[in-house]
C-alpha cells in the first residue's frame, strides 16, 4: 500500500531533527510531527553543543552529512577545543551556541529537504497492524499512515517538574496528549525505568557584575564541528566564571529538607556527572566552593545560563543562594531552576538499530531510552532515521560497530547494557578510543555513509577530493628519508646514532610535527597545512591502533557470530543463574553483545559459542 | 543440553580404592540405573549391578548437587573396590548408558572453569599440584590452586583500576570542574605497582627453579669418590662403583629430596684427558652437563688441587675422600661431612628460590610481564609528553594483561593447551 509519506518522526528536538533529515536522506517522505512547528531546534537545556565523546558524536552525525554540526557552526558564538594537551584522540569541539541562531539553523536545515513536511499536532496514540507499526493517530482523530515510526518524545512519560514541594505534570508533550500514547507503549509490556535530571536557574545577564569575574574567551582559532565548515558565522564571546561561596553552601544544606531532591520526592536516580548544587554539597561536604560557568545564551539574549548549579530547591531558597555568588549579589532570576523526573523506556528493549523489539516499525531515540544530552540524542536519531527509511523502502539494515564509531559505542552500550543512570557519551566508554577520534570521523563513516546512501554529492565530492590529497600526500611524505642526525639537529628527542626512517616514521615520533617534516624537506611544502596535521594524527596513532587491530579482529570474529534467537539458555549446563536470567532479559543478537552484558565471564562465553555451534551442526545434520 | 561424562579419578592398576567420578546433568539419574535411588546430596553404600543385573561391586557412592560439586555441574563418585577387573566392570556398565560418555584429559577441570567454580590460576595449580613430586613444589601449587595468585591479581588490578579511572577523571571530566591534580597519586600508585609486578617477574623464575628442581653436578678428577658420594646420598646402589679410575662413562641421575627441594644429582665421569674413545665421549658429556647444572659440587684430590672446572657462584668446593673428616672435606665412603655439605645445599637452593612468589608458571610471568611494560610505558608518556590518551591506552593494554592471567579475557585460544596437560578424570 502506497502512503504519503514513508516515515513518521514523533518529536522536533535534537533526535527528531536528526532522525526525519537521516530518514529524508535515505530516500525516505518524512512527517515530522510536533505541537508547535516553532520549537523545532530548541535548546531547552544549556546553550552549548559539544564537549568530549559528545563533539565526537557531532562530528560522527556530520561525517554521515547530519544537520546538528553545520546547525551549531552557525550558531557557535564561543568555540573552545577541549583536551588540547591531552593528545588528538581525546580532544572534543565544544561551543557556546546562540539559541535563536541554533534553531533557526535547524529549521533552515530540515526545510532545505523537499521530502520533510512539518506536521503540527498531538501524537494521540500508535496505529498498529499485524503487531507492526503502521503510523500515528493524531488527537484530532487524524491518522497519518507509513511504513515505520521514529518516537523521540524526550521526557512525556509520567514526566514530572519539581520546584521545591510544588510539583507539576510536565514533559516535553504535556501530559493530557500522551496519555493513550503512553498507555498503547505500556501494553507492551516493556521495562522501564525512573530517571531525573535538573537545570538551574536563568539569569539576567544585564543584572551580573561582569567586571569583578574571570573570562573564559573563545579559541583564537576554533575548531569547528563540520567537516564543510571553514569559520564560525557568529561573533565569538567570553563565558563569565565565578564560585559558589561557604555562605552559598550553608544556605543550601538549611534547605535541604525542601529540596524535591531531598525531600524525598524524586524517587529517579540522577546523573552522577553533572549533579545538582544540592548533590555536590552533600557529596563533597569537604569542598568549600564549587566553580560556575556563567554561559550567555545568545547574542542579543540577556539571559545567562549559570552552568554548575542545577537544583530543585524551593524559589526563596534558589533566589537567597545565588545572591551569595561573587558577582551574582544582585542578579535577577528570569526562571527558576528545576528538576524533571521521568520514565525511560528500558533501551534493552531495543535492537542495534533501535528499533523495538515488541513492536517492529516503531523506532524510539533519544531521552526515551535513558540518554542525557543533544549530542547523544541526535546520534540516535541518525540511526533510527536511517532504519525507520530501510524498514519503509525495504532497504538494508544500518548498524554501527564500536570499532568504527561512538555511535556504534552508544547504540551497543544502550542495547546490550542499559541504563542506570542518564546515559551521556565520554571517550573512555570507547575501547578504541585511539581509532575514533573527532579529526577521522569523516575517513571512518563518509564512505559508509555514502555506501548507505545518506551522504549527499556535494558532501561526498568534498570528502573525495581530501581523501585524495591525504593519499597523495601521504605517498609524498613516505618516500623522504630523514637521517636521525637531522631530526635530532631539528631539535627532536631521539638518537643521532639510530637508523633513517621515512616521513611518515618520522611523523609517529610525538614531537615531529608537520612543520618540522617541512623544514628538513622543502619538496613537501606545497602540502596544504591542514592535510598535513592529519598526516600526523593518523601517524601518531599508526603503530596503537595496528595493535589494538588484533583485538578488533577478535571483537570482529564475535560480532560476526550471531547468536540464534532460539538459543535456549536454560539448556546451557554450567551457567550461573544470574547471567543465564541476564542473559534471557538482553537476548544478545551476536557474541560481541553477549561479551558486553554485565558480569559476562569468559567462561560463559564459551559456553554460548558452544551452544551456538551445536545448534549449527544439529541443524546441517537435521 | 551438555553431555554428561564420566572417568577413573584415580590412578589405574591395582589400589585400595578407585574412584569412577560423573559429572553432567544426568550424573544421578545414570548411576541410579546401576545402584538403585541415590540421594541428592549425601553418600550411600549400594550394589554397583550391570545392566542385565550382575552385581559388579559393592561401592560407597557420593552425590554432589549442581553448583556444589567440583565441576559445578551434579556429580556422582563411585568409590570402587581397587581391582582393575571391577573398574573395567563398571566404566563398561557406565559406557551403555545412553547420553554418558567417556571424559576427555582434562573435561572435568574444564567444566570446573566453564561453570566459574575456578580460574585460570586456579586451574594451573590444580595442574601443578596433581604433578607436585616435592613439599616445595606443592607449596607452590598450592599458592595458585588455592587462590593466592587470583588474590594477588585483583589486587593489583585495584589499584590499576584507580589509577586508570584517575587519568580518565582527567580526560573527560576536562570540562567541568577540574579535579584536583592527581598526578602525584598517579604516579604513587604506578609505581607500587611496577615494584610489585617486578618482584613477581623475578619470582616466576624462581618458581620455575621449584617446578623444574635443581640439578647438582658432582665432578672431579676420575677416583675422588664421586660414584661413591652419590650412592651415599641416595641411600642405594645408583652408580658403580670401583677403584678403576673412569668406571662412571655416562651421567648418572640421581632423584631426591634436599631442604624440600627436588634435586637431581648428576654423577659425572671423572675429567681427565684419556685415549679412551668412549671415556672421552663420557668426558665431554660430563663437561656439558656439569657447567649446564644449577650447582656444581667440586670435588678435589688434594689440598692443593684446583677445581676441574670453573666455579660459578653458589658452587660448592670440597676435598675428596676425607674419609676420617678431620680435614674439613667430604667422605661417600663414611659419610664425613655429609651433613655439613647438605646445610651448605639446602643454605644455596632456598637462597635461590627465596623469591618465588604468587606468580608462578611461565604464562602468568608472560602476562605480569606484559602488564608492567605497559604500566612503564604509560609512566613515560605520563611524564614526558602531552599524550594522557596514550598512556591510558597503555594501562588498558596492562588491564588486559592483568584479566589474562586468570582468565578474564583473551583465553579462548590458550584453553585446549591448558586443559590438555590434565589427566582423565580431573
Amino acid at each position: 500500500m502506497k502512503h504519503r509519506y514513508d516515515v513518521v518522526v514523533v518529536g522536533g528536538g535534537h533526535a527528531g531533527s536528526d532522525a526525519a533529515a537521516a530518514a529524508a536522506r535515505r530516500g525516505a517522505r518524512v512527517a515530522l510531527v510536533t505541537l508547535r512547528a516553532d520549537t523545532i531546534g530548541v535548546m531547552s537545556c544549556n546553550p552549548a553543543i559539544g564537549g568530549l565523546g559528545k563533539g565526537h558524536l557531532v562530528r560522527e552525525i556530520d561525517a554521515l552529512d547530519g544537520i546538528m554540526g553545520l546547525a551549531a557552526d552557525k550558531a557557535g558564538i564561543q568555540f573552545r577545543l577541549l583536551n588540547r594537551k591531552k593528545g588528538p584522540a581525546v580532544q572534543g569541539p565544544r561551543t557556546q551556541a546562540d539559541r535563536k541562531l541554533y534553531k533557526a539553523a535547524v529549521q533552515s536545515a530540515l526545510g532545505a529537504y523537499d521530502t520533510i513536511d512539518v506536521v503540527e499536532g498531538e501524537v494521540a496514540d500508535l496505529l498498529v497492524e499485524g503487531g507492526r507499526c503502521v503510523g500515528v493517530r493524531l488527537a484530532d482523530g487524524s491518522d497519518i499512515p507509513a511504513g515505520a515510526v521514529v518516537l523521540t518524545t524526550g521526557t512525556f512519560l509520567r514526566g514530572v517538574i519539581h520546584i521545591g514541594e510544588d510539583r507539576t505534570s510536565g514533559g516535553r508533550m504535556g501530559e493530557q496528549p500522551s496519555v493513550a500514547l503512553a498507555e498503547r507503549l505500556m501494553d507492551l509490556d516493556l521495562k522501564l525505568g525512573r530517571l531525573k535530571t535538573g537545570t538551574p536557574a536563568r539569569l539576567d545577564g544585564s543584572t551580573i557584575d561582569w567586571d569583578r569575574l574571570e573570562k573564559q574567551e573563545a579559541d583564537p582559532d576554533p575548531e569547528l564541528f563540520s567537516f564543510l565548515s571553514t569559520h564560525p558565522h557568529a561573533p565569538q564571546v567570553a563565558c563569565g566564571i565565578t564560585r559558589t561561596t561557604e555562605r552559598t553552601h550553608e544556605i543550601i544544606r538549611a534547605n535541604l529538607s525542601r529540596s524535591a531532591m531531598y525531600g524525598g520526592h524524586i524517587e529517579g536516580v540522577g546523573p552522577r556527572y553533572c549533579p545538582s548544587i544540592e548533590d555536590k554539597i552533600v557529596r563533597f561536604a569537604d569542598k568549600t566552593s564549587h566553580q560556575i560557568f556563567l554561559e550567555p545564551e545568545g547574542l542579543d539574549d540577556p539571559t545567562v545560563y549559570p552552568n554548575g548549579i542545577s537544583t530543585s530547591l524551593p524559589r526563596d531558597a534558589q533566589e537567597a543562594f545565588v545572591r551569595t555568588i561573587e558577582g551574582l549579589e544582585n542578579a535577577k532570576i528570569l526562571q527558576f531552576g528545576y528538576a524533571i523526573e521521568y520514565d525511560y523506556i528500558d533501551p534493552r528493549n531495543l535492537r542495534a538499530t533501535l528499533e523495538l523489539k515488541a513492536l517492529p516499525g516503531l523506532f524510539l531515540a533519544g531521552q526515551i531510552n535513558g540518554t542525557t544530552g543533544y549530542e547523544e540524542a541526535a546520534a540516535q536519531g541518525v540511526v533510527a532515521g536511517l532504519n525507520a527509511a530501510g524498514t519503509a523502502l525495504d532497504l538494508d539494515e544500518v548498524t554501527f560497530s564500536r570499532r568504527t564509531s561512538y555511535i556504534g559505542v552508544m547504540v551497543d552500550d544502550l542495547v546490550t547494557r542499559g541504563v542506570t543512570e542518564p546515559y551521556r557519551m565520554f571517550t573512555s566508554r570507547a575501547e578504541f578510543r585511539l581509532a575514533l577520534r573527532a579529526d577521522n570521523a569523516d575517513q571512518r563513516l563518509t564512505a559508509f555513509g555514502r555506501e548507505i546512501g545518506c551522504v549527499g554529492d556535494q558532501r561526498w565530492a568534498i570528502f573525495s577530493r581530501k581523501m585524495d590529497k591525504l593519499a597523495e600526500a601521504r605517498a609524498r611524505v613516505s618516500e623522504i628519508r630523514l637521517s636521525a642526525r637531522a631530526l635530532a639537529d631539528a631539535g627532536v628527542n631521539l638518537n643521532p646514532d639510530s637508523p633513517a626512517r621515512d616521513g611518515m616514521a618520522s611523523l609517529q615520533l610525538s614531537d615531529v610535527e608537520f612543520n618540522t617534516l617541512k623544514s628538513l624537506a622543502p619538496e613537501l611544502s606545497g602540502i596544504d597545512p591542514a592535510i598535513g596535521r592529519q598526516l600526523k594524527r593518523d601517524a601518531l596513532y599508526e603503530p596503537y591502533i595496528e595493535r589494538q587491530a588484533a583485538t578488533a579482529e577478535m571483537i570482529q570474529r564475535d560480532e560476526n557470530t550471531r547468536i540464534p534467537s532460539n538459543l535456549d539458555y536454560g539448556n546451557l549446563s554450567g551457567l550461573s543463574n544470574e547471567i543465564r536470567q541476564k542473559l534471557e532479559a538482553a537476548r544478545p543478537e551476536t557474541m560481541a553483545q553477549a561479551a558486553r552484558i554485565e558480569g559476562m565471564t569468559p567462561a560463559a562465553l564459551l559456553l554460548i559459542l558452544a551452544g551456538v555451534k551445536r545448534m549449527d551442526r544439529e541443524r546441517r545434520a537435521g | 543440553m551438555a553431555e554428561t561424562i564420566f572417568a577413573l579419578a584415580t590412578a589405574p592398576g591395582r589400589a585400595g580404592v578407585a574412584v569412577v567420578r560423573v559429572s553432567g546433568p544426568r550424573a544421578r539419574s545414570s548411576v541410579e540405573r546401576l545402584t538403585g535411588p541415590l540421594p541428592a546430596r549425601g553418600r550411600g553404600l549400594r550394589w554397583v549391578r550391570s545392566p542385565d543385573g550382575e552385581k559388579l561391586d559393592q561401592a560407597l557412592v557420593l552425590t554432589f548437587p549442581e553448583g556444589a560439586s567440583f565441576t559445578g555441574e551434579e556429580v556422582v563418585e563411585l568409590h570402587l573396590h581397587g581391582a582393575p577387573a571391577v573398574v573395567r566392570a563398571v566404566l563398561a556398565a557406565l559406557g551403555q548408558i545412553d547420553g554418558l560418555r567417556h571424559a576427555e584429559p582434562g573435561e572435568f577441570t574444564r567444566r570446573a572453569f566453564q561453570s566459574g567454580r575456578m580460574d585460570l590460576a586456579e586451574v594451573e595449580g590444580l595442574s601443578d599440584l596433581l604433578q607436585a613430586e616435592s613439599e616445595a613444589q606443592r607449596r607452590l601449587a598450592m599458592r595458585s590452586f588455592d587462590g593466592a595468585t587470583s588474590r594477588l591479581v585483583e589486587d593489583l588490578r585495584r589499584d590499576l583500576v584507580r589509577a586508570a579511572a584517575l587519568i580518565e577523571a582527567t580526560i573527560d571530566f576536562a570540562d567541568e570542574e577540574v579535579p584536583e591534580d592527581v598526578g602525584p597519586e598517579v604516579q604513587a600508585l604506578l609505581d607500587g605497582l611496577i615494584s610489585r609486578m617486578q618482584a613477581e617477574v623475578q619470582g616466576a623464575a624462581a618458581a620455575e627453579m621449584i617446578r623444574d628442581g635443581f640439578e647438582v653436578a658432582i665432578v672431579g678428577p676420575p677416583n675422588a669418590g664421586k660414584s661413591t658420594l652419590i650412592n651415599y646420598l641416595a641411600g642405594r646402589e645408583a652408580a658403580i662403583t670401583s677403584e678403576i679410575a673412569g668406571t662412571t662413562r655416562d651421567v648418572i641421575e640421581v632423584r631426591m629430596e634436599i631442604a624440600g627441594q627436588l634435586v637431581t644429582v648428576l654423577d659425572t665421569a671423572g675429567l681427565r684427558e684419556t685415549e679412551d674413545q668412549v671415556e672421552r665421549i663420557g668426558v665431554e658429556r660430563a663437561r656439558t652437563r656439569a657447567e649446564a647444572a644449577d650447582i656444581r659440587l667440586h670435588l678435589l684430590a688434594g689440598p692443593d688441587a684446583a677445581p676441574e672446572i670453573a666455579v660459578q657462584p653458589g658452587d660448592l668446593v670440597l676435598l675428596a675422600k676425607d674419609d676420617d673428616g678431620t680435614r674439613g672435606g667430604i667422605s661417600g665412603r663414611t659419610g664425613a661431612g655429609v651433613d655439613r655439605l647438605l646445610a651448605a645445599l639446602s643454605e644455596e637452593l632456598e637462597r635461590r628460590v627465596a623469591p618465588a612468589r604468587a606468580t608462578t608458571t611461565a604464562r602468568q610471568a608472560q602476562a605480569m610481564a606484559r602488564a608492567m611494560d605497559g604500566l612503564l610505558k604509560a609512566r613515560d608518556l605520563l611524564a614526558t609528553a602531552e599524550t594522557a590518551d596514550l598512556a591510558a591506552e597503555e594501562l588498558n593494554e596492562a588491564m588486559r594483561a592483568l584479566d589474562s592471567l586468570t582468565g578474564r579475557i583473551d583465553v579462548e585460544d590458550k584453553l585446549d593447551l591448558i586443559f590438555s596437560s590434565f589427566c582423565i578424570g580431573k
